[in-house]
């Protein structure tokens, strides 16, 4: 328990000292939402206030920036450059370090999400969610999905320099796909078929049906099933595919 | 308890096809410093990482602290310090930050304060990694082995790159770390670091050691001593194991026919002589 906060502090330490990282996945979302909300925040989206829409869909983009594209280029950054190696030789135990880098990352997620929902509040007017906990549950969820996926991912790239690059390719595209900054109603039916079978659009309808629609988390149990499965794969692709030594040499 | 740190017995290793080590057998007591001396390739670096546990073996035995490195346990990893060849730590920390996030990895840490002196950082404490030069971040990577205050050091080429001062400048600090009682693993392929720091040397080459020994061991083996003059403009050149006979034979003939031996000088064999005529190719 010790090792976990001693390692938990290290690692909020060196997130927010990482001023890139912190930059685009813990700020960008917020600058856009505050953007996008004054430019057609009052305009209806989907049904719905344009601002909760929007801030349904950066909540999901945060997830996506923080837990998935921010920890796997974290994780890659680290073992590349050998400091996971060399942890390995410590007596500080992986799943110690595993359970304190994990829960920094979703600690800063959560704190974005805070954020996002006050200054809808502050800015916007908009009202607080009506069901704290199913959105808390819902985050969580979320959370767990793409920190899986993240660290699958890791075993996909081989080398620091052009993990940016593979990260962004990947999550960018599925954010606006997912219809995080508007309406996906405009784009191609193909593109929305994929968006359906990946999990970000599920995460951001079920934030948006707990704050725009008051409803529970279960009241969606298709996308909660989505998520769920998506979180297994993940998990089964982390726990094959990490690495704790340089895959380049 | 055995007196010896490391013991070593028929390790073999190899990377698809390439063998890189081929059977080598080799002990460590406790509280020396022992050099594994080798060219690149030697494979070194594969029987360090063995040691340290991130590399398993093909055959042989190894024991490190009774352990056997391919099921180390957390006790084990507090009694070990490991410095890689290669990697960096966190840009973004510094120096002090380093050295109090690994100590509070260890049940009894040296305290950073210590360590910082030891490892001559004192003036950096407060530098973000990613300002420090080459040898201070090899420092740094040497304090943040020795935070834990290990009883065994594995240090592989810790002095690679540096500038003959800062070479110096780490010889005495691992000769500190002798005098603490650290048994110290050092791999390196500098015969002159070897011969001053090693307590005992193995030479590996091509994954065989060819010789082990203390480094007056080594030299007092071949190959012979030289002696060279050079008369009537001619060069002259004499190998021997007795040159203070043959050297006596050569003034005392010298003086009795008034003739001079312009130049003369005699080589004793250097570390660097049995090294060279060891690691040479013999194809
Ligand atoms: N991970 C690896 N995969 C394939 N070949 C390797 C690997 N590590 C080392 N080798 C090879 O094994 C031999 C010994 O390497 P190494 O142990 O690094 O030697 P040294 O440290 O003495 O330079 C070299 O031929 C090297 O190319
Ligand atoms: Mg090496």
């Amino acid at each position: 328990m010790r090792l976990l906060l001693h390692q938990l502090r290290a690692e909020q330490r060196l997130f927010w000292r990482t001023r890139e990282l912190a930059f685009f996945t813990f700020l960008l979302p917020i600058v856009f939402f505050l953007i996008f909300a004054s430019a057609y925040g009052d305009e209806e989206i989907d049904g719905a206030d344009g601002y909760l829409h929007l801030l349904a869909g950066m909540i999901g983009y945060g997830a996506a920036a923080t837990t998935f594209a921010g920890l796997a280029l974290l994780l890659v950054i680290r073992r590349e450059s050998g400091v996971l190696k060399r942890l390995r030789a410590t007596p500080l135990p992986a799943w110690t370090y595993i359970v304190a880098v994990l829960a920094s990352i979703v600690f800063v997620f959560l704190l974005e999400a805070v954020v996002l929902v006050a200054l809808a509040r502050l800015a916007f007017d908009v009202a607080l969610p009506g069901r704290p906990f199913s959105l808390f549950a819902v985050l969580l969820l979320g959370a767990a999905t793409f920190a899986a996926l993240g660290i699958g991912l890791t075993a996909l790239i081989r080398s620091a320099e052009g993990s940016s690059a593979v990260v962004n390719a990947l999550y960018l595209p599925v954010t606006f796909i997912s219809g995080a900054f508007f309406s996906a109603d405009a784009f191609p039916a193909a593109l929305r078929a994929i968006a359906e079978v990946l999990p970000l659009v599920h995460l951001i309808r079920l934030v948006r049906d707990v704050m725009v629609f008051d409803q529970a988390a279960w009241d969606r149990p298709g996308a909660v099933a989505v998520l769920v499965a998506w979180c297994l794969v993940g998990s089964v692709l982390a726990v094959r595919g990490f690495r704790w030594e340089p895959r380049e040499r | 308890m055995t007196a010896n740190a490391v013991e070593v017995q028929n390790l073999q290793k190899s990377y698809d096809g390439v063998e890189a080590v081929r059977g080598i057998s080799f002990e460590i007591r406790a509280g020396e410093v022992f050099g594994l001396l080798g060219p690149n390739g030697a494979g070194k670096t594969t029987t360090v990482e063995i040691l340290e546990g991130y590399r398993r073996p093909d055959a042989g035995t190894v024991s490190v602290l009774g352990i056997d490195p391919r099921r180390p346990t957390l006790d084990w990893r507090e009694r070990i310090g490991v410095v890689p060849q290669s990697g960096e730590l966190y840009p973004n920390l510094t120096v002090l930050e380093h050295l109090r996030l690994f100590a509070g990895y260890y049940a009894q840490p040296r305290p950073v304060n210590e360590v910082l002196e030891l490892v001559g950082l004192e003036e950096k404490a407060s530098a973000k990694t990613r300002t420090l030069s080459g040898g201070q971040r090899r420092r740094l990577d040497l304090g943040v082995a020795l935070v834990g205050d290990p009883d065994l050091l594995f240090l592989d080429e810790p002095t690679t790159g540096f500038d003959p001062g800062a070479r110096r400048a780490a010889w005495e600090t691992i000769r500190s770390l002798r005098s603490l009682g650290k048994t110290i693993l050092l791999t390196t392929h500098y015969i002159e670091e070897a011969q001053r720091l090693a307590d005992r040397v193995a030479v590996l080459r091509r994954g065989e050691i060819v010789a082990t020994g203390t480094p007056a061991e080594l030299t007092g083996v071949a190959p012979a001593s030289r002696i060279s003059y050079r008369k009537d403009g001619e060069r002259i050149d004499l190998q021997t194991e007795d040159p203070t006979r043959v050297l006596h034979e050569l003034t005392g003939e010298a003086l009795r026919g008034g003739a001079r031996l312009e130049a003369l000088e005699v080589h004793r064999p250097t570390l660097e002589d049995v090294y060279l005529s060891l690691t040479e190719e013999t194809e």
